[in-house]
């Protein structure tokens, strides 16, 4: 099954043609990773699946369902989550409510201002058990703006699961990171995201050969090859755009 | 002056607690208090002290609502005074229409009816303004309180143009068979009313609305992605701050038995925010404390000095460069090292900071006062005098003393405030060290 289908997508801003007719099939359950040379277009792309910008031309579908015409949030509620390449986090809130928060829509509890927090047990318990999965129970009552870099970096990728969201996407989530913290980044993310569709940015390439089924090489808004690892190893046109120019 | 450090502890993050205590304690004293000044002789309740107190009790409210929007929403509005002004209007409607015996409403309920005005006009108006956040929407929240304060004025029949609208609060309904002829039965009604809505309002900061208008005024984009809707979380919050808003208005038609349109304009939105920032946004409690300097600055200043108004802003201004947390903040900021058994180390610091400052602060107060005697003082034909010594504002000799007062001071401060900061940081590290030890 399909989870996420793009078909000729396009996306201008002003007279420049940012993506130019991107077409990407993502499998349901697969780990797939977005590669590509600085200015390819592979932010702008999760901006135009998960709604931050809309698209010029083109069709988006998550499992099916056209997706190209919605606001971030009802994408959110339809299974899509994502995380971003620069931290965003709601930095004047603690480490646990900015794991709650991430899970209020998706418990049901929309808008309201009549159910007490405190009193959401399963509400609760949920958020104290991602506290502990993304190893941040010692952090539990810190403001977020106040974690080291690494811990903001798991605790957003805590975030963009924590809504149970069946299609990942994560934008350079090891970007900046020492070696350890990669290993330990990886780790957490291969855990939590067990079962999911995964849609990952990444320019560590241990990292992505490590870990995607199937990758995507986007070179100025264009997909140059998408296959299985050895096969966009093995491709020539990958290696004279992109990975070529990584191996010297 | 301390550089307060953020709270490191979110609004609301930490479980009530020992704060019962102290909410308990404030509660007892807003009820004793008039006593204090009760003159046993003549029988009467000092009426200077009961006004002052009913107004600081409608403030409290109109502030916190207030907050609702700057603190825990990111929300600057300039608004808010109209949803005040409309919880007003409506209450003196209806307390005439009570009065005269149309409907039967008690006295108890009638300020829900000015909340609920408040809460009718935020829904119209907030569907307007709550489409945009930060400077578009404090753009828009200007436009509406102009259109509403020119709106008074047009409208004559609800009103009531310049003079505003009178009525008669004694409409002999009450659930407790109280007729609210004095003063102090009101100011227990007033009390009973900000209980409700301090509660209110506290309650609504722990739901998933309240926590989510947190997020959105961190990062609006990040609730995007989260599932929310941060137009449809700014409207709510702000049509329900409109409410409580109105419930304030609603007292303050009970207390004055008029409302105009200083009830509504702009100044009175100002002030919304000169007291919620004075006291501190970032706590939940820190407008309760801005409304009651500010009412105390306004009613008690303002009979001993002309420019009383000249030491709210620039004690706003001092607020906002030196201590953006406000009061309420640099409170907070001294409860680590509270808890660390620290704070002895601080006395000496602060000591050494009172003595510059109180110069400087009666350096400045010296100057404001005779500068305003030379001007106004002397169109009213009053005399400057200070424990009944006369002084003689044209003599060279007490403005060499608020000269050398205000620049000594100043200067002093400064060194001082230095000297005060290296200690101030060298507490809180050691504070977090413990931490990290334990």
């Amino acid at each position: 099954m399909t989870a996420v289908s793009l078909r000729d997508v396009r996306k201008s801003f002003g007279p420049t043609e940012i993506i130019r007719g991107v077409n990407l099939e993502i499998q349901s359950g697969e780990r797939h990773a977005l590669i590509g040379p600085n200015g390819a277009g592979k932010t702008t792309l999760f901006n135009l699946i998960s709604g931050r910008f809309p698209i010029t031309s083109g069709e988006i579908a998550l499992n099916d369902r056209r997706i190209d015409a919605l606001p971030p949030h009802k994408i959110n509620r339809m299974g899509l989550s994502r995380s971003f390449q620069i931290t965003s986090i709601f930095h004047r809130l603690s480490v646990f409510e900015n794991l709650r928060c991430a899970l209020l829509w998706s418990q049901g509890y929309s808008y309201s201002f009549w159910s007490p927090l405190w009193r959401q047990k399963a509400l609760n318990e949920r958020a104290e058990f991602l506290l502990e999965d993304l190893n941040l129970t010692s952090r539990r009552d810190i403001l977020a703006g106040l974690l080291s870099y690494a811990e903001q970096r798991a605790l957003e990728v805590g975030m963009t699961i924590a809504g149970g969201a069946s299609v990942i996407l994560l934008d350079e989530p090891t970007a900046g990171m020492s070696h350890s913290e990669t290993d330990y980044a990886m780790a957490l993310i291969r855990r939590v995201t067990q079962g999911k569709t995964l849609l990952m940015v990444e320019h560590d390439m241990k990292v992505v050969f490590d870990l995607a089924d199937t990758i995507t090489v986007l070179v100025y808004g264009q997909v140059i090859a998408s296959g299985p690892p050895e096969e966009v190893r093995a491709s020539k046109a990958v290696r004279e755009a992109y990975l070529g120019a990584l191996e010297e | 002056m301390s550089e307060a450090t953020p709270a490191t502890v979110a609004i609301g993050a930490k479980p009530m607690g020992r704060a019962w205590l102290w909410w308990g304690a404030l509660l007892l004293l807003a009820l004793v208090l008039p006593w204090m000044f009760y003159d046993w002789t003549t029988g009467r309740h000092s009426g200077f002290m009961i006004s002052m107190l009913s107004q600081a009790g409608m403030m409290v409210i109109f502030a916190l609502s207030y907050n609702m929007l700057m603190g825990q929403a990111g929300l600057l509005s300039f608004c808010h005074a109209v949803f005040f002004g409309m919880g007003g209007y409506t209450v003196i409607h209806l307390l005439s229409s009570i009065g005269a015996g149309d409907i039967g409403i008690p006295m108890e309920v009638v300020p829900l009816f000015g909340g609920l005005a408040g809460l009718g006009m935020a829904i119209v108006f907030g569907y307007m303004a709550t489409k945009q956040r930060a400077t578009a929407f404090a753009m828009i929240t200007m436009g509406i309180g102009e259109l509403l304060a020119t709106a008074s004025v047009m409208f004559h029949h609800f009103f009531g143009g310049e003079g505003g609208i009178t009525t008669d609060r004694m409409i002999d309904r009450s659930l407790f068979g109280l007729t609210y002829a004095q003063g102090i039965q009101v100011y227990y009604l007033i009390i009973g009313w900000t209980v409700i809505s301090v509660v209110g309002m506290y309650f609504l900061t722990q739901t998933p609305l309240g926590r989510m208008a947190n997020a959105c005024r961190d990062n609006f984009e990040r609730a995007q992605f989260v599932g929310y809707d941060p137009k449809i979380v700014r409207f709510v919050q702000f049509a329900l701050s409109g409410l409580f808003a109105g419930i304030g208005g609603g007292l303050y038609a009970i207390t004055y038995e008029i409302v105009t349109f200083d009830a509504m304009a702009g100044p009175l939105s100002a002030n919304a925010l000169l007291m919620a920032y004075i006291g501190g946004t970032t706590v939940f409690a820190g407008p309760i404390l801005g409304a009651v300097l500010i009412t105390v600055l306004q009613s008690g200043v303002s009979l001993l000095s002309n420019s009383w108004l000249v030491y709210v802003g620039v004690l706003f201004i001092t607020m906002v460069t030196f201590v953006p947390t406000g009061l309420a903040g640099i409170v907070v900021a001294h409860g680590p090292i509270h808890k660390a058994g620290q704070l002895g180390r601080l006395t000496v610091p602060y000591l050494r900071l009172l003595v510059p400052g109180v110069a400087l602060l009666l350096g400045f107060i010296g100057l404001v006062e005779l500068l305003s005697f030379l001007t106004i003082g002397a169109a009213q034909g009053k005399k400057l005098s200070l424990f009944g010594a006369a002084i003689d504002v044209n003599a060279f000799q007490p403005w060499a003393i608020v000269a050398v007062c205000v620049l000594g001071g100043a200067g002093w401060l400064r060194i001082e405030s230095k000297a005060f900061n290296r200690v101030w940081e060298q507490v809180t590290a050691d504070v977090k060290a413990r931490e990290l030890l334990r």
